[in-house]
């Protein structure tokens, strides 16, 4: 077996980690830290091998507190970090989550998430208090790539975390891509970063997500800072929304799906139209914000909504929101890992995800779904 | 039915800290350059402002504070974050580690130090300093242990003494309900990558001046990227201690710093154990007492 090194702008065949990995560094990105777990452990892997050659850090933590700790330590210098894991280690990184957020630094989360549970940690949070995270969907390693880069200048842009969903597939299949730094535009400058030469001039600096100044500096103190953090969040929402539809113009039938069963929502759904048959999806690509207006539109005349998802029904949560009972909105996906349940199960495939929509196209709202696929090997 | 009204209590003398007591000396200006204000909110006789102060002053002697960057942790010098004239990033409590960390890795010139409290660090964060010490982290901790959650009101921490009354141990730590104390200072000098740990106290004069010269020992091993370097400073709170404000002092010495002895314990790779520092701080104050005599002789002329 050989290895090819990445370098920017040459197409390779790589692992989606490692195309991450590789994206993240043409971002600008210095400091990594994390901890291993399935599937995000070739994550980590990567960044520690690309880091350090360009000058950079990669801490192989302790734990996931100290992990997320480190990268809020990066942060508040200036510099472009990240940290990631599975969800479990993200329900370990929880409160700094939010404190993080509301001392409004960019921080980049790399997310692969075991299954496809974890849609509401993604979205929600399982943090305290008024926050809330950017998150990016990829349903490939191309798009993993290119996310991965817009999620930094996101990060920067607004002064506000960023999630990169990803999963099993995401990391660890392979694809051909190329991988050159993106030029999305100027991002505000860091005044507020941390080095110590204003030190003894009355202007040093904080980094506090508590709405805190330095004494005799103007301060908005907590609870103003709470609300132009709002503010600043309801202008995200305006701004940010990034959603793929197909074929809704005349569709009877729509499916929803994001990441990875998007892929597969998206081909199955092509093939049915070349077939005749009036159906058409609709891929978001942010899960916060989230395409609510697009589902309103989308939806307007529709016999059914259907949505694809790999867990017991939590986008479909926000789907009804967007929808907002314009048509009948029904659950087409399940529970299905493999057997370690780290990865993707048989509910993945193109015949059982054909058979489930054409289901709900024939029947309707309540039509019944063919039973879910068992996972034989246990 | 009668109902006994709850008689007024005399309420006893209240330590007036606007005057200076008489005969009292001014020894240095009234705040370092590195502080933004005189004033501080905590209760009168609180340890924590004079320790403060003294790495304040230790990172201007040494000509570091155009370059130092702060971690604080959560607990009432808390309270600081706003007044110190140094950049800081306020972590979470028992957090400011790996924060720490994390500056340090993207700012190697820097001189980074963490200020956290014995709930902060040894309760919350344990795992954290632990780390950062074995990881050689060529960082400054600092911890203000004052044997109690000051800043949630008289609680046991990790570090409360053995027969120690708090509010969460009424009548006193008790081995067998509520375990015993850790001594940080002496767990950490056994870590290889630690380079300085010692332990002071500003519970006199004599002690802040030592604690001062611990701190510039400390900051000048992290000048020379000698690694992990850790003060641990006993703090008074004569609040959370349920006693009064004048008596922290000595409380200090009789119940904290029997436990957690004063002196270095570890330098240039050498650890001294608490039977070391006992003999050293007795062959001090047994030399400072000859000294004393000696003075009082050749003035009377005996
Ligand atoms: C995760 C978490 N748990 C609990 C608290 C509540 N809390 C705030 S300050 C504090 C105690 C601080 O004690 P210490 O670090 O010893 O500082 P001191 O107040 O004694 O100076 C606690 C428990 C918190 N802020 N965060
Ligand atoms: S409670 Fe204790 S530590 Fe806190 S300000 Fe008061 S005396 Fe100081
Ligand atoms: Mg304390």
């Amino acid at each position: 077996m050989t290895t090819v090194e990445a370098s920017p702008g040459v197409a390779h065949l790589m692992e989606g980690s490692e195309a991450i990995a590789t994206a993240a560094v043409a971002a600008g990105c210095r400091f990594f830290a994390g901890y291993p777990m399935t599937p995000f452990t070739e994550v980590l892997e990567h960044f520690a091998k690309q880091l350090p050659p360009v000058g950079g850090v990669c801490v192989n933590a302790e734990s996931e507190l100290e992990a997320v700790g480190m990268a809020w330590g990066a942060l508040s210098t200036g510099a472009r970090a990240a940290t990631g894991s599975t969800g479990q280690g993200l329900s370990l990184m929880q409160e700094s989550f939010s404190e993080i957020t509301l001392a409004e630094l960019p921080l980049v989360i790399f997310y692969m998430a075991r299954g496809g549970q974890d849609y509401f940690q993604s979205t929600r949070g399982g943090g305290h208090g008024d926050y809330r995270h950017m998150v990016l969907a990829p349903m490939d390693i191309a798009e993993a790539a290119e996310l991965t880069q817009l999620a930094f200048h996101l990060a920067d842009k607004w002064r506000n975390p960023v999630l990169v969903y990803g999963d099993y597939l995401t990391a660890h299949t392979q694809q051909s891509v190329s991988i050159e730094p993106v030029d999305f535009g100027p991002v505000p400058d860091k005044p507020w970063a941390v080095n110590g030469e204003l030190n003894g001039t009355g202007n040093s600096r904080i980094v506090s997500p508590l709405g805190f100044a330095k004494k005799g500096q103007p301060s908005l103190g907590i609870e103003r800072h709470l609300r132009a953090m709002q503010a600043k969040l309801a202008e995200i929402e305006q701004a940010e929304v990034r959603v793929e539809t197909g074929y809704v113009d005349d569709a009877e039938t729509v499916i929803v799906a994001f990441g990875t069963p998007a892929k597969f929502v998206r081909y199955v759904v092509a093939q049915m139209r070349a077939e005749g048959e009036k159906v058409g999806y609709v891929r978001p690509i942010t899960l916060w914000p989230y395409p609510y207006e697009t589902l309103a539109q989308v939806s307007e005349g529709v016999r059914t909504v259907g949505v694809f998802e790999l867990c017991g029904g939590q986008m479909i949560e926000d789907v009804r929101l967007g929808v907002l009972g314009r048509a009948p909105v029904v659950g087409i996906g399940g529970i299905s890992t493999d057997g370690s349940g780290f990865g993707v199960g048989p509910l993945l495939d193109v015949e059982i995800i054909r058979e489930r929509i054409l289901a709900i196209h024939r029947g309707g709202a309540d039509a019944e779904l063919p039973p879910l696929p068992v996972n034989e090997r246990g | 039915m009668t109902v006994t009204q709850p008689q007024p209590q005399p309420v006893g003398p209240v330590l007036d800290t606007s005057v200076a007591p008489p005969g009292a000396k001014k020894i240095a200006d009234l705040k370092p350059d590195l502080l933004l204000t005189q004033e501080h909110a905590m209760c009168p006789g609180c340890g924590e402002p004079i320790a403060l102060r003294v790495y304040l002053e230790a990172l201007q002697e040494l000509g570091l504070a155009q370059r130092t960057i702060g971690v604080a942790g959560i607990g009432c010098y808390t309270a600081f974050s706003g007044t110190m004239d140094v950049d800081l990033v306020q972590a979470l409590h028992g957090r400011a580690p790996s924060v720490a960390t994390g500056v340090k890795r993207m700012k190697p010139e820097a001189i980074v130090f963490t200020l956290q409290g014995d709930g902060d660090m040894v309760n919350e964060g344990l795992q954290e300093i632990l780390h950062t010490a074995a990881r050689g982290e060529n960082v400054t901790c600092i911890l203000l242990n004052n044997g109690v959650f000051g800043e949630t009101g008289g609680h046991m921490t990790a570090t409360t003494v053995l027969g120690q009354r708090t509010k969460n141990s009424l009548d006193g730590r008790d081995a067998e309900y509520h375990g015993y104390p850790m001594l940080i200072g002496d767990l950490i000098a056994q870590i290889q990558g630690a380079s300085y740990v010692a332990r002071g106290s500003v519970h006199n004069a004599g002690a802040v001046a030592r604690t001062k010269r611990m701190f510039k020992r400390a900051f000048e091993s992290q000048m020379h990227n000698e690694g992990f370097s850790f003060v641990e400073v006993l703090t008074m709170c004569p609040t959370g201690w349920f006693i009064p404000t004048g008596d922290g002092p000595d409380y200090l010495q009789d119940t904290l710093a029997e436990v957690h002895v004063i002196g270095e314990l570890k330098v240039d790779g050498v650890v001294h154990n608490t039977e070391q520092l006992v003999a050293e701080n007795t062959r001090k104050a047994e030399e400072a007492a000859a000294n004393k005599a000696r003075d009082l002789a050749a003035k009377t002329g005996a």
